[in-house]
C-alpha cells in the first residue's frame, strides 16, 4: 500500500497549522515525522485520520483519492492510529476494548466475546505482543496498554499505522520493546508513520525522516544524520545538545538526607530508607525507571508527603515536619514533574503564576495587599530573561506551549534566593530549544553554589547534568556513582542490580 | 494588567481544567504575537461573544422569551381567543400581545418606574423597592460567589442566614444600648454567627475531606430546626406569652434607618450590601488572601505545592462567605422585617443567592447586577400579579429558566449560533 499526502493545508482561523505538506509513505517502511511541539505533526495526522478536514490538498491510497469525514472512514480504508493518550476503557478487558466500536454480535445482540479473544490472541502471537485478552486494562502496565491500542488497529486490518508520540509515556525498556514491535510490523509489510521529537528513537528505527517546522516540511533527512544535524533542522538554528558545564566547585554538604522513608495512606512504602547528601554547587541526578520512588522522594523534600520518617537537613536545619510554606521559605526551589497540575495555575496569568509561591509577604504582598506594580515589573523582566514566548504577562498560563510553561516555572523558582533546587523531570514534554535553555539555567544555579537535585527518567539528561548519579530502584538507593559511569552500568543499576566496580 | 475583566472563569465544575499544554500546541502551532493590539481586541470581542457575560445576558433574554409564552398561555383572554384561532387569528395574537406587554410593563412599573404614579416620589418608589429586595440578594450572592471562586459550592446560605438572623435579632431585642452602637453590635453579631456556621462547613471539609455540598445542606436543616426549637421555647427566643414561633420585635436602636425617609422602605442594608461588594472586590482582586483563594479554586494541587495551605483557605473562605450571608440575615431581621425573628426570615434568599452568584459569574460587580435584576423581579412580580392577575410564579419560572440556560452554555451557543469557546 502506498499513502500519499499531497499539498495538505489546514488552517485554524488565521493560523496555518499545516502549509502545503506533501508526504509519501510506502509499505514496509517506517516513516518518521520529526518536529518540535507545535510544529503541526499531530494536526497533519488528525487530517489523515479524518478527525480534521483539510482546507486544501488530498490524500491518496494506492492512487485513489480519499475523502475521510471521520475516523470511521479512515479505519475502513486501512489507516489505524495509536494515540498518545490511549483511547481505552480502563475497566474493560483487553478483548472488550479491542472489539469496542466493532462489536460482532450473536443471537439477540449478545456479544461474541470469544471471537474477539481469539483475535487478540492470534495477533498477539503473530507479533509476539504477550497480551492476555482477559486482563483488565487498568491493571496492565502502560507499555502493554499501548500494545492493546496497536492490536485494536491491527484487528481492523490496518495497513497504515500512525504512532503519535508513542514513547512519551513509556519507560526506556518499554521504548526499546516498542521499537522492536515497529520493526516487526514493518517486516509484516505495514506502512508506519512515527511521530516524535526524540532524536535517538528516530535514528534507531526510521527508514525515512521528514522534518516539519512551523507547519511546513523543511526537508527530508538521512537516518544516518547526527543528532545535532537533526536537531538544527527541527529548531531551525544550530542547537547545543550537550550541556556545557565546567568542573564543579563543591562546597560543604548542604543537604543531608538520612534514613528517609515515605509511605502512602495505604501503608505502601515508596521511598525506603534513603540516605544521601548534596554539596553546595553540586548536581545530584536521580536515575531510575519512572515509578521507583522518585516522585515521592521529591515530594517528601517539599513537605508534600504526609507520612515521612527519617531526616532531611538543609544547612543544618530539619525540614521533616515543616509545612510546604516553611520549606519554601527555607530556600527550596521546586520544579514539579507535572507542571500543569503542580507547577502552574492554568487559569492564572503569567504574572499571577510568577508570585504563586510568594503570596505571603514581600516582595509582592504588603499588609495583605497585592503590590501589582512590583509584580508586573518583575514578571515582565523575568519573561524576557527566561525567554518565555508569550504576548504579555497577562497571557494565561494554559495558553502557553509546554516549553514556555516550563520556562515560566523555572523562572519563578530560580528567581528566588535558593539554598536547594529540586527539579523533577525538568524537560519532560519540552521542545529542544527550551531543553537547552532550561539545562543552562540549572547549571547556572549550580555554578552559583546552589545544591541541585535533578530527577529524570531520561538517561541522557541524567548523564548530561549530573556531578554524581544516584540510582533508585523500588524506593531504595542502588548506588551513588560518578557521572562518567557507563550507560550500560547505569541501565543495569536501574533494574536493581549492582555491578562490580560501581562505587557508592 | 490583570484587571478583573480578563480573569478566567472560575465557577466550579465549569472550569475546563488545566490541559496539558504540549498536546494543545501539537495540534496548532502558536502564531508569533505580531499584532498584539489586534489580538487583544480580537480577544475582547471573542470574550464578549463567546464568554460568559454574553451567555448570561442571552440566558436572561431567552428566559424572558419563554416567560412570555407562558404568560400568554396562562392568560384567559388568550385562551378564549385560541378557541377561534383560525376564524380570527388577529384576536389571538393581539390578546397574546396584550397579555405579554401588560405583564412586562407591569413588571417594569413595579420594579423601576411607576408611570401611573401621582408624583415623582411615588413614581420612583418601585426602584427603591427593587434596591431593598436586592440588598440581601447581593450580600448572600457574594457569600456564595466567593465560595465559588475557591471552587466550593456553598448551598448553606439558608442555614447561615437563619443563624445570623437569630443572633442579630437576639442582640436587637435583648439589649438596651444607644442607637449606632446597638445596631452595629447586632449586625456584627449576625455576621459572626453566619461566619461560624459557614466556617464550620469549611473547617470540616478541610479537616475531614467531607464534601461541602453535603455539609452545608445538612447544616441548613440543623439551623432550621434549632431555630424552630429556640423560637418555641419561652426560655430561649420565643416572645414572652406568645404561642407563635416568633421573637420580640427589634428595639428602635437596633433597626436599620431608612435611607430616604419614611416614605420609602429602603434602609441602610442596601448601603451595607454595596460596601460588601467593594470589600469582596478588593479581597478577590487586590489582596493576597484573594489571590490564594483563586489559586486554590483554579488548581488546588499547584496551590499546595506553592506553599498555600489549602485546608486553611477553605476554612477562611467559608468564614467570610458565612459572614456575607450573615449580613443578608441581619439585613432581613434588622431592616426589612423588624417585627421579630421567625423561622422564615431567610425568605428563600439563601437559595436565590446561588442563582445570583451564577448569573453574576461569581464576580462582585456581576453579583451586584444580578442581585439588582432579581430584586427587580421580586418587586415587580407582586405588581404583575396585582395589576395583571398573572401568577407571581411566572416570575419564579423565569428566574429558574435563567439559571437553567446559564448552566447549559452550549444550549445558548447553539440557539444563538455563537462561536464555540474552544475553536479547535
Amino acid at each position: 500500500m502506498q499513502l500519499v499526502l499531497r499539498g495538505i493545508t489546514k488552517r485554524f482561523g488565521t493560523l496555518v497549522a499545516n502549509d502545503r505538506i506533501s508526504l509519501t509513505v510506502e509499505s514496509g517502511e517506517i516513516h518518521c515525522l520529526l518536529g518540535e511541539n507545535g510544529a503541526g505533526k499531530s494536526t497533519l495526522m488528525n487530517v489523515l485520520y479524518g478527525l480534521y478536514q483539510a482546507d486544501e490538498g488530498e490524500i491518496e491510497l494506492d492512487g485513489v483519492v480519499q475523502h475521510f469525514t471521520g475516523p470511521g472512514d479512515a479505519m475502513a480504508a486501512g489507516i489505524g492510529m495509536v494515540h498518545q493518550h490511549f483511547m481505552l476503557i480502563p475497566v474493560f478487558t483487553v478483548a472488550e476494548n479491542v472489539m469496542l466500536g466493532n462489536e460482532s454480535t450473536g443471537f439477540a445482540g449478545s456479544l461474541d466475546t470469544q471471537a474477539a479473544r481469539e483475535r487478540v490472541r492470534e495477533i498477539s502471537e503473530r507479533f509476539g505482543f504477550d497480551v492476555n485478552p482477559d486482563a483488565v486494562v487498568e491493571d496492565i502496565p502502560v507499555g502493554v496498554q499501548q500494545r492493546v491500542e496497536i492490536i485494536k488497529a491491527l484487528s481492523r486490518d490496518a495497513e497504515v499505522l500512525i504512532f503519535d508520540e508513542p514513547t512519551a509515556v513509556l519507560t526506556p525498556q518499554e521504548t526499546d520493546e516498542l521499537m522492536e514491535i515497529m520493526r516487526q510490523l514493518k517486516g509484516a509489510g505495514k506502512a508506519i508513520v512515527f511521530i516524535t521529537h526524540k532524536l535517538r528513537e528516530v535514528r534507531e528505527v526510521a527508514d525515512k525522516i521528514t522534518v516539519i517546522r512551523l507547519g511546513k516540511v523543511v526537508g527530508e533527512a538521512d537516518p544516518k544524520s547526527s543528532n545535532a544535524e537533526l536537531a538544527s533542522m527541527m529548531v531551525g538554528r544550530p542547537v547545543e545538545l550537550t550541556v556545557h558545564k565546567g568542573p564543579g566547585n563543591f562546597g560543604d554538604e548542604a543537604l543531608v538526607v538520612e534514613g528517609l522513608t515515605v509511605h502512602d495512606d495505604l501503608g505502601r512504602v515508596h521511598v525506603d530508607d534513603v540516605s544521601f547528601t548534596i554539596r553546595r554547587g553540586e548536581i545530584l541526578a536521580v536515575a531510575g525507571v519512572q515509578g521507583n520512588g522518585q516522585t515521592e522522594l521529591t515530594e517528601a523534600l517539599l513537605g508534600l508527603q504526609a507520612h515521612v520518617r527519617g531526616s532531611i537537613r538543609l544547612d543544618g536545619s530539619e525540614l521533616v515536619g515543616r509545612s510546604v510554606r516553611r520549606i519554601l521559605e527555607a530556600g527550596v526551589g521546586f520544579i514539579p514533574e507535572d507542571r500543569t497540575t503542580d507547577g502552574l495555575v492554568g487559569g492564572f496569568t503569567i504574572a499571577e503564576n510568577m508570585m504563586l509561591n510568594r503570596s505571603h509577604g514581600e516582595p509582592f504582598v504588603s499588609h495583605g495587599s497585592l503590590r501589582l506594580d512590583e509584580l508586573h515589573e518583575f514578571a515582565s523582566d523575568k519573561l524576557k530573561e527566561y525567554d518565555v514566548r508569550a504576548p504579555g504577562i497577562a497571557t494565561l498560563a494554559s495558553q502557553l506551549s509546554g516549553g514556555n510553561q516550563q520556562k515560566l516555572v523555572v523562572a519563578r523558582e530560580l528567581s528566588r534566593d535558593l539554598r536547594l533546587l529540586v527539579a523533577a523531570q525538568p524537560t519532560r514534554g519540552v521542545d529542544v530549544g527550551s531543553i537547552e535553555f532550561i539545562h543552562k539555567q540549572i547549571v547556572a544555579g549550580r555554578d552559583a553554589g546552589v545544591p541541585v537535585l535533578v530527577v529524570s527518567s531520561e538517561l541522557d539528561e541524567v548523564v548530561a547534568l549530573a556531578d554524581r548519579i544516584m540510582v533508585l530502584y523500588r524506593g531504595r538507593v542502588v548506588g551513588v556513582v560518578p557521572s562518567d559511569t557507563p550507560r550500560e552500568v547505569l541501565g543495569l543499576m536501574m533494574t536493581g542490580e549492582r555491578p562490580e566496580g560501581a562505587v557508592a | 494588567m490583570s484587571t478583573p475583566d480578563n480573569e478566567p472563569g472560575s465557577e466550579p465544575g465549569t472550569e475546563p481544567g488545566t490541559e496539558p499544554g504540549d498536546t494543545r500546541t501539537q495540534e496548532s502551532a502558536r502564531p508569533e504575537p505580531e499584532h498584539r493590539d489586534a489580538d487583544r481586541w480580537g480577544g475582547v470581542l471573542r470574550e464578549i461573544a463567546s464568554g460568559r457575560a454574553m451567555t448570561a445576558f442571552l440566558s436572561v433574554l431567552l428566559a424572558v422569551i419563554v416567560g412570555s409564552l407562558l404568560i400568554a398561555a396562562t392568560d384567559e383572554a388568550v385562551r378564549d381567543a385560541s378557541k377561534y384561532l383560525f376564524a380570527a387569528p388577529g384576536d389571538f395574537f393581539s390578546a397574546a400581545w396584550d397579555s405579554i406587554w401588560g405583564a412586562y410593563t407591569a413588571l417594569f412599573r413595579g420594579s423601576i418606574y411607576n408611570t401611573n404614579g401621582a408624583d415623582f416620589e411615588t413614581k420612583i418608589r418601585p426602584l427603591t423597592e427593587t434596591c431593598k429586595f436586592a440588598a440581601p440578594l447581593i450580600a448572600a450572592g457574594l457569600g456564595v460567589g466567593l465560595a465559588f471562586r475557591a471552587s466550593m459550592f456553598n448551598i448553606g446560605g439558608r442555614g447561615q442566614m437563619l443563624m445570623a438572623g437569630a443572633a442579630a435579632g437576639w442582640v436587637g431585642y435583648q439589649f438596651d444600648l444607644p442607637w449606632p452602637l446597638h445596631l452595629t453590635l447586632a449586625v456584627v453579631a449576625g455576621m459572626v454567627a453566619g461566619a461560624l456556621w459557614g466556617g464550620l462547613a469549611g473547617f470540616l471539609k478541610a479537616r475531614t475531606g467531607a464534601h461541602e455540598v453535603i455539609l452545608t445542606i445538612m447544616l441548613n436543616y440543623v439551623a432550621f430546626y434549632l431555630l424552630f426549637y429556640a423560637l418555641s421555647e419561652q426560655s430561649l427566643l420565643q416572645a414572652p406569652g406568645s404561642l407563635n414561633p416568633k421573637s420580640l420585635p427589634m428595639k428602635e436602636s437596633a433597626v436599620m434607618p431608612k435611607l430616604l425617609g419614611d416614605r420609602y422602605n429602603l434602609h441602610l442594608g442596601f448601603v451595607l450590601a454595596l460596601v460588601a461588594v467593594a470589600v469582596v472586590w478588593w479581597i478577590l482582586n487586590r489582596s493576597a488572601l484573594g489571590f490564594r483563594i483563586r489559586a486554590v479554586g483554579l488548581n488546588a494541587d499547584a496551590a499546595r505545592a506553592a506553599g498555600i495551605n489549602v485546608g486553611r483557605t477553605y476554612t477562611t473562605v467559608m468564614l467570610i462567605a458565612g459572614a456575607l450571608v450573615g449580613l443578608a440575615g441581619a439585613n432581613q431581621v434588622l431592616g426589612t422585617v423588624t417585627s421579630g425573628i421567625g423561622v422564615d426570615l431567610d425568605a428563600g434568599i439563601g437559595f436565590d443567592a446561588i442563582t445570583v452568584a451564577l448569573l453574576g459569574r461569581s464576580r462582585p460587580l456581576g453579583i451586584l447586577g444580578a442581585g439588582l435584576l432579581f430584586g427587580a423581579f421580586k418587586a415587580g412580580g407582586f405588581a404583575m400579579q396585582a395589576s395583571q392577575n398573572i401568577p407571581v410564579d411566572i416570575v419564579l419560572v423565569v428566574q429558574s429558566l435563567i439559571v437553567l440556560f446559564i448552566a447549559a452554555p452550549p444550549l445558548i451557543q447553539a440557539i444563538f449560533r455563537l462561536p464555540a469557546k474552544e475553536a479547535k
